[in-house]
């Protein structure tokens, strides 16, 4: 065992997890401040969380978010699923450098230029088609999916790398056939990982304000959206409330999360 | 007989496998690029869709026009230039800054012990997880002239008046490393737990001081962590339109805002779509890099299987 | 279906000929991993295909199982010829080298899945797992996960979980590789036992000589992706038919000399390697003249004091080192011309007192038809 400094490890532990974690905690400090500002405490009181939840704006955007974040985590977990047990098992094909290289563009290029190019395209069909007729909940699902299903196929792509290639072998051994082998043998064994792909598909969906930017219309407010043209104009305590009780509940998921898989460790 | 010889052009079933999630690319991604290569080259014009189309029939004659306008623009207009430049410095500023902080952390929670280890990594996980929006609006609060910040440091007597953050490039920096450093820290830890200690122990029982060991050997095997989480970090800083938007100044250039702005605000979309052709264009480097290093990923993987 | 199988070197065809792997190459991009195989196999015989890494024993293993597809040949199973056939609707069963054992389902499931892809009824399957877990004496742990068992328990559950089908064939992938080696002689009888009673063909790949001499009816020794010799365990290690074979099955030592009598009933071999010549008591093909290797194996060479009476078949050299391994004593002595050779001598025929030990002189003879003389 290589010895590393003490004093140098603390340091760094406690500066680093400092920077990361000072607004987080300044937010929900402050969510309890009495005083709008966030400069000087007044007093400890409830009272932005009472008119967050009178924020009939807010709440809608947060319910639109909700839906549309569990249907673009899902759809997102189905394709790109699907593309990554192609890029981790089928070999090299003709067209797999593209496939890669389509698969892994909405990682790397800026959310900007997905949702002009989405957009346009919609525009476009809309001139000739008719359809869709305007943006709302399906064209901001599409773009999300799109966004989604790559950081789904990575996670995904990268598990089944890792699972012993005989598992599934022994399987069409004994008589199933490749379909069934993906159902009954390769998904029951990557579910963690699915589980994980789902939930960074929500969080990313649920966040994202370029894309909605975009591809939302009128009467199609997501709470990101919203979120950010308010924020644009200065500090709004009611956020504060919102952001905290974010923390809080994405604090007790991770905790419960990584108790499940502690204990599947375990056994 | 006849059935026989049609069956070979139904595709296979490897094909009906494969070729699903291609489509979905296919339609969402590929398609609307090839759109925007092509609306880059209309003129603008008044109405739904506020561009012109390429083709015209008139007279029996089929007539292609290109405009160039756009593309003349962006290669005299210093200001597109000179914005990409930013974007391209601050980017890569950012990612630095990320190493600098990012790689310590990431070399510590690797080296602790497996019960703090993992009580450290979820304290990343954590942030990472939570809304980028909300955690960067906190800053908001805390850079501000009349944020906590100031308030903090005028009350220590440290300065006499407010230090000016909010809306100048420091605020985006602090912003942009704030948001990405988890992005570097978790392939990089990914890549440092995996590491052999027993070569680091073999080094130190051959006689290499602590420091030695680490730039000799630690650093170098850490390499394809650290260029992951580069990666992860610079490519989507320089596309960046929320954080500079919140927290930087008007003259905060960065080709996330001016692709945005040309977009919305001056509703030239064919500005927007050539902006975007040439970003892209100009990320393409760093894309296949990124795409050759998956690629290569992927047959390692296979061969280690095999 | 096809009786034009040409004779194959292994051997005529026979008509127990249960599977016939006719001219099979595999091609992997550059490598030739098979080249053009040749092999039958016959019902219920336990086959062994016996080789180092990268020889291609796994590999024609894997096409027979169905997960690789010879680049050309053809594989017949009861006279069927499966080579296009995919793994999941062939009548063969294939026990893997990590077990493969699905972690996620019970013992009782594991075993049941192949059955489940039949379409067995529910109560006829409950039926068939208990009667294979029986077998391998593991119905007690229907319950328990793969996990929580040892490593010889997952081995026979995967035994089980590929017999429960009844197939035509098995497959066995270097299946005592993960056993610690106190415990693999015990297995491989416990094995083979179990498989004659069932009365499986069965093939085996494997690295491990003294498996494949213990398990198997029949071996076939592969090298470079072709079958050197194949015959029974007794006639490849008596009368090998190459160097590469006498080396690989069990240990000997080689001389290197050249053929100076050639006759009918007997030869007599020159070698620089000893200062007599060897005798050989039968005629061999080789001419006169012709360079040659001869294989003595070490239990066959006699250690003494005294000098032997005959001209030839001995040398005289000093003890390099004395091993005392039990059952028998392993000697290792540097003949006069510098060359080093093995005797094994048994414990039966020394005493402690009597043996010569280190550093003495000593005189190693052998009979004159324990010599195997092979082609340079």
């Amino acid at each position: 065992m290589i010895q590393s400094s003490r004093s140098l490890r603390a340091a760094v532990l406690f500066l680093g997890y400092g920077f990361l974690y000072v607004p987080i905690v300044c937010l929900m400090a402050f969510s309890f401040n009495d005083s709008p500002m966030m400069t000087s405490w007044t007093g400890f009181s409830w009272r932005w969380y009472h008119s967050l939840f009178n924020d009939q704006a807010l709440l809608s955007a947060a319910w639109l978010s909700l839906r549309i974040a569990l249907l673009t985590a899902t759809a997102a977990t189905i394709i790109g699923t699907w593309a990554g047990y192609v890029l981790a098992r089928m070999g090299r094909f003709r067209g797999f450098a593209l496939y890669v290289g389509m698969l892994s563009a909405p990682l790397v290029i800026p959310e900007v230029v997905l949702g002009i190019a989405l957009l346009l395209m919609f525009v476009e069909l809309g001139d000739l088609f008719g359809w869709p007729s305007g943006n709302g909940i399906f064209t901001i699902w599409v773009g999300h999916v799109t966004l989604c299903m790559a950081y789904v196929a990575v996670v995904i792509q990268s598990r089944i790398r890792d699972l012993d290639r005989s598992l599934e072998e022994a399987a069409l051994d004994l008589g199933a056939t490749p379909l069934k082998v993906f159902f009954s043998i390769t998904l029951p064994l990557i579910a963690p990982a699915l589980a994980a792909a789902w939930l960074l598909a929500f969080t990313l969906s649920l966040d994202d304000v370029v894309i909605a930017s975009f591809l939302s219309g009128p009467g199609y407010t997501t709470l990101p959206l919203e979120v950010f043209s308010r924020v644009r104009l200065g500090v709004k305590p009611e956020i504060n409330a919102l952001a905290s009780i974010f923390i809080v509940v994405v604090g007790i998921c991770v905790l419960v999360a990584n108790r499940i898989q502690r204990r599947k460790e375990s056994i | 007989m006849s059935r026989q010889s049609l069956a070979r052009f139904a595709p296979s079933r490897r094909t009906l496998a494969i070729v699903p999630p291609f489509v979905w690319l296919g339609l969402f991604l590929l398609l609307p690029f090839l759109l925007v290569l092509k609306i880059s080259f209309a003129d603008l014009k008044f109405g739904i869709p506020p561009y012109t189309s390429l083709a015209e029939i008139k007279d029996q004659t089929l007539t292609i026009g290109l405009h160039l306008r756009t593309y003349a623009l962006l290669f005299t207009d210093s200001l597109y230039i000179a914005t990409y430049l930013n974007s391209v410095k601050m980017a890569a500023i950012t990612t630095l800054c990320c190493g600098l902080i990012g790689y310590p952390m990431a070399y510590y929670i690797a080296r602790s012990r497996p019960a703090q280890r993992n009580l450290l990594l979820l304290a990343v996980i954590l942030p990472f997880w939570t809304s980028l929006l909300l955690r960067v609006y906190a800053w908001v609060g805390i850079l501000r002239n009349d944020g906590l910040l100031n308030h903090v440091l005028m009350w220590l007597g440290l300065i006499g008046s407010p230090v000016e953050i909010y809306r100048t490039d420091l605020a985006v920096y602090i912003g942009l490393v704030y948001a990405y450093l988890p992005f570097f820290i978790l392939p990089l830890y990914a890549n440092l737990v995996k590491m052999d200690l027993r070569l680091l122990e073999a080094a130190h029982d051959l006689g290499a001081r602590p420091w030695r060991v680490f730039f000799s050997i630690t650093l170098p095997l850490s390499m394809p962590g650290v260029v992951a989480g580069a990666m992860l970090v610079f490519i989507p800083t320089v596309g960046e339109y929320v954080i500079p938007e919140m927290l930087g100044g008007a003259n905060t250039l960065m080709m996330g805002r001016v692709m945005w702005n040309e977009f919305f605000n001056n509703a030239d979309w064919p500005m927007a779509s050539a902006v975007t052709c040439v970003m892209v264009l100009l990320l393409l480097i760093p894309l296949v890099l990124f795409q050759y290093s998956q690629v290569r990923q992927l047959d390692d993987g296979r061969k280690g299987a095999a | 279906m096809s009786d034009d199988l040409l004779m194959a070197p292994t051997g005529s065809a026979h008509p127990d000929d249960f599977v016939r792997i006719a001219d099979v190459v595999k091609i992997f991009g550059d490598t030739v991993a098979v080249q053009s195989v040749s092999l039958s196999v016959r019902r219920q015989e336990i086959f062994a295909l016996l080789g180092s890494s990268g020889c291609g024993k796994s590999t024609l293993l894997r096409m027979l199982a169905g997960f690789e597809e010879p680049t050309s040949g053809r594989i017949y199973l009861d006279n069927e010829d499966i080579t296009a056939l995919p793994p999941y609707r062939r009548p063969v069963n294939m026990m893997f080298q990590s077990y493969a054992l699905f972690p996620h389902m019970t013992v009782e499931s594991n075993v049941a899945f192949g059955l489940k892809q039949e379409g067995v009824p529910a109560n006829e399957i409950h039926e068939r797992v208990f009667e294979a877990l029986d077998l391998v004496q593991m119905a007690g742990y229907s319950r328990r996960k793969p996990q929580q068992l040892s490593g010889g328990q997952q081995q026979r559950v995967a035994l089980a979980r590929s017999l429960v089908k009844r197939p035509k064939l098995l497959l066995l992938d270097e299946p005592m590789s993960a056993l610690d080696k106190q415990i693999r002689q015990k297995t491989q009888i416990e094995l083979t036992r179990i498989l004659e009673q069932v009365g499986v063909t069965c093939i085996m790949v494997t690295h491990d000589q003294e498996e494949a001499m213990t398990m198997a009816d029949r071996l076939a020794v592969m090298s470079e992706g072709q079958i050197v010799q194949c015959g029974s365990p007794q006639e490849v290690y008596t009368f090998p038919n190459c160097r590469f074979v006498a080396g690989f099955i069990g240990s000997t030592n080689f001389f290197d000399g050249v053929i100076s009598v050639d006759e009918p009933d007997h030869v007599l071999i020159e070698s620089d390697q000893l200062a007599r010549p060897l005798y050989v008591n039968h005629g061999v093909s080789e001419p006169l003249g012709m360079n040659v290797h001869v294989s003595i194996r070490p239990e066959n060479i006699r250690v003494q004091r005294e000098q032997p009476e005959l001209d030839y078949n001995w040398a005289h050299g000093m003890v390099n080192h004395v091993a005392w391994m039990g059952s028998y004593v392993r000697y290792q002595i540097r003949l006069d011309s510098g060359l080093v050779i093995e005797a094994s001598v048994p414990a039966l025929m020394l005493t402690q007192d009597d043996a010569p030990g280190l550093d003495e002189e000593v005189y190693a003879c052998w009979a004159s038809g324990t010599a195997t003389v092979l082609p340079s």
